[in-house]
């Protein structure tokens, strides 16, 4: 399972998440700082600084290569910025990732942050009816968690999952980021906790819907030359997928009001969402029988188990069995969310790719405490966004 | 005074004549369906096409999937912050004919206990709201057949 496509992560770092009322560049650079320690390196030795975009922070948020930097103390290194919704942390680790495999620098710091504003998030301001994004507000006051609505609705219709299914995962989640020092929400949940809280999009709950957070996450990445003098067991990202859908795009997805049409063209047997992981372990040499734990996008409860499926972990439809079994728990066969998800942590946009890597790295290391997954050796995750961007990241030792 | 009605967005929906539809495009080369209509070029990588037909689109699907909105959504959705909240239904429909998957708003009494996925519904004409000079008019989903 080696390739010469890898990269190492030399250092991984994060501020905490939870609301905290500042401004995202500081959390964006304890996150940094703390990366670079971890690394055992100095800034002035980063040559390439990647930043992950956040949309709600004006144009220092536009620029957060740029942004950073300047935070840091102007060195000169080149930047980029990279904006992809939900997947703009694995994408400016693709960026950094392609000067370095291009050998353009050896050593890159990767940096997402953000300051989240309360409740659902909303489209830009205007009146744009071009704006798919627009419309689904106006037309159909559709919010992000409606969509995840559909999704859970159709676990219960189809694979006779439960409401109680969807509170395991909760309960689950939580329980890990009980044991996580960067989770907002480090309390335990209760089924009946969650079987009380308000409806917000039929089945799921307030408690099943992750909340929106601030938070920064940063990895240092370097090339396995650059690596080898700094030490002697790396963790290696061994792929990084980002692809996009294939026409006809057949699931509804965020911000869209229609899929695509198949009345000419059939749809590939692959959801977006499989395809993602599939480029993956494609990338990496892997399948998903090598998979030691996976952190993947719970943004609601019921999603953990559309990823599990997609993922290839187990057949549609078989995930919530893998649940009540117990093999996603932290002992289990097959850890998923073992860093508390974001049911644990809420969503800093920009960072949460980045923080998925930071957990791999943690617990490929043995360094993830109360929460470690023992002889942890492969890890996965996976991200998606609205208007089809999504990641995939393969973490090894 | 009677209030003049104004579609949403304009050429999404038919708007006189007894058998209401969504309007969509059809890519005169291979066949597609858009809906929201596309004019300029095909979203299909393998196709050229550069011309589209309006075509109304199937009047009746299935239930693909449905949720509500237990709170109000922000803007730029319309509702009067002075008035209680009233969860509405979303219903994801699968047209057949055209191959793909539309949302609409539950039309009004609509609830997800009247749902199941597979369920036949249809596509009638519905209100999203009204202001001091329009009636602004949408596309609303309703069951055929109502649940025993
Ligand atoms: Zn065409």
């Amino acid at each position: 399972m080696s390739n010469d496509r890898e990269i190492v992560v030399l250092g991984a770092g994060m501020h905490p998440w939870g609301k905290w009322g500042r401004n995202f560049v500081e959390y964006g650079v304890k996150a940094a700082q703390d990366a670079l320690k971890d690394a055992g390196l100095a800034w002035q030795d980063i040559q390439f600084v990647a930043g992950a975009d956040t949309i709600r922070n004006g144009y220092p948020g536009f620029v957060a290569g740029a942004t950073f930097a300047q935070a840091l103390g102007w060195t000169g290194a080149r930047i980029s910025s990279s904006y992809a919704a939900c997947a703009s942390g694995s994408h400016a680790i693709a960026s950094a990732r392609a000067q370095i495999l291009a050998g353009l620098c050896d050593v890159a710091l990767v940096v997402g942050a953000d300051a989240a504003p309360k409740g659902f998030f909303a489209p830009v301001g205007g009146d744009r009816p071009d704006d798919p994004d627009w419309v689904r507000f106006h037309l159909l006051g559709a919010t992000n968690p409606a969509y995840f609505g559909m999704y859970a609705r159709r676990r219960i219709d189809l694979y006779g999952a439960s409401v109680e299914d969807f509170a395991k995962v909760k309960v689950k989640n939580a329980r890990n980021g009980l044991a996580n020092p960067n989770a907002r929400y480090r309390k335990a949940f209760t089924a009946e906790d969650v079987a009380a809280s308000p409806i917000v999009c039929d089945p799921l709950r307030l408690m099943d819907i992750c909340a929106t957070s601030d938070g920064a996450a940063a990895v240092v990445l370097c090339s396995k030359e650059f690596a080898a003098r700094h030490t002697t067991d790396p963790v290696r990202i061994s792929a990084v997928s980002t692809v996009t859908p294939t026409f006809p795009s057949a699931l509804i997805e965020l911000p869209d009001i229609a899929t695509d049409s198949s009345a000419a063209v059939a749809p590939q047997e692959l959801s977006f969402r499989a395809s993602l992981a599939h480029a993956a372990y494609e990338e990496a040499g892997i399948g998903p029988e090598d998979l030691s734990l996976a952190e993947v996008y719970d943004l609601s409860t019921a999603l953990e188990l559309d990823w599990i499926e997609d993922l290839g972990i187990c057949a549609r439809g078989e995930a919530e069995k893998l649940l009540r079994d117990g093999a996603t728990e932290i002992g289990g066969r097959i850890p998923v969310n073992a860093s508390g998800g974001l049911a644990s942590f809420g969503e800093a946009v920009p960072a949460q790719a980045i923080a998925q890597v930071c957990e791999l790295t943690w617990q490929l290391r043995g360094e993830a405490g109360d929460r470690q997954v023992a002889g942890a050796r492969v890890g996965i995750t996976a991200n998606q966004g609205l208007f089809g961007h999504g990641s995939s990241i393969v973490v090894t030792r | 005074m009677t209030k003049d009605h104004k579609p949403v967005v304009p050429g999404w929906f038919t708007t006189s004549g007894e058998d209401f539809s969504l309007l969509g495009t059809r890519c005169t080369a291979c066949g597609t369906v858009f809906f929201p209509r596309r004019e300029t070029f095909c979203g299909n990588p393998a196709c050229s096409g550069t011309e589209f037909a309006e075509i109304p689109l199937s009047r009746r699907g299935t239930v693909w999937s449905y949720t509500n909105a237990g709170y109000r959504p922000p803007a730029p959705f319309v509702s009067d912050p002075d008035v209680e909240w009233r969860p509405y239904t979303i219903v994801a429909v699968r047209l057949e004919a055209e191959g793909l998957i539309v949302l609409g708003q539950g039309a009004p009494g609509v609830g997800v206990d009247d749902l199941k996925v597979g369920d036949t519904v249809e596509i009638v004409p519905g209100v999203l709201y009204e202001d001091d000079e329009y009636v602004h008019t949408t596309w609303n989903v309703r069951p055929v057949e109502v649940r025993a």
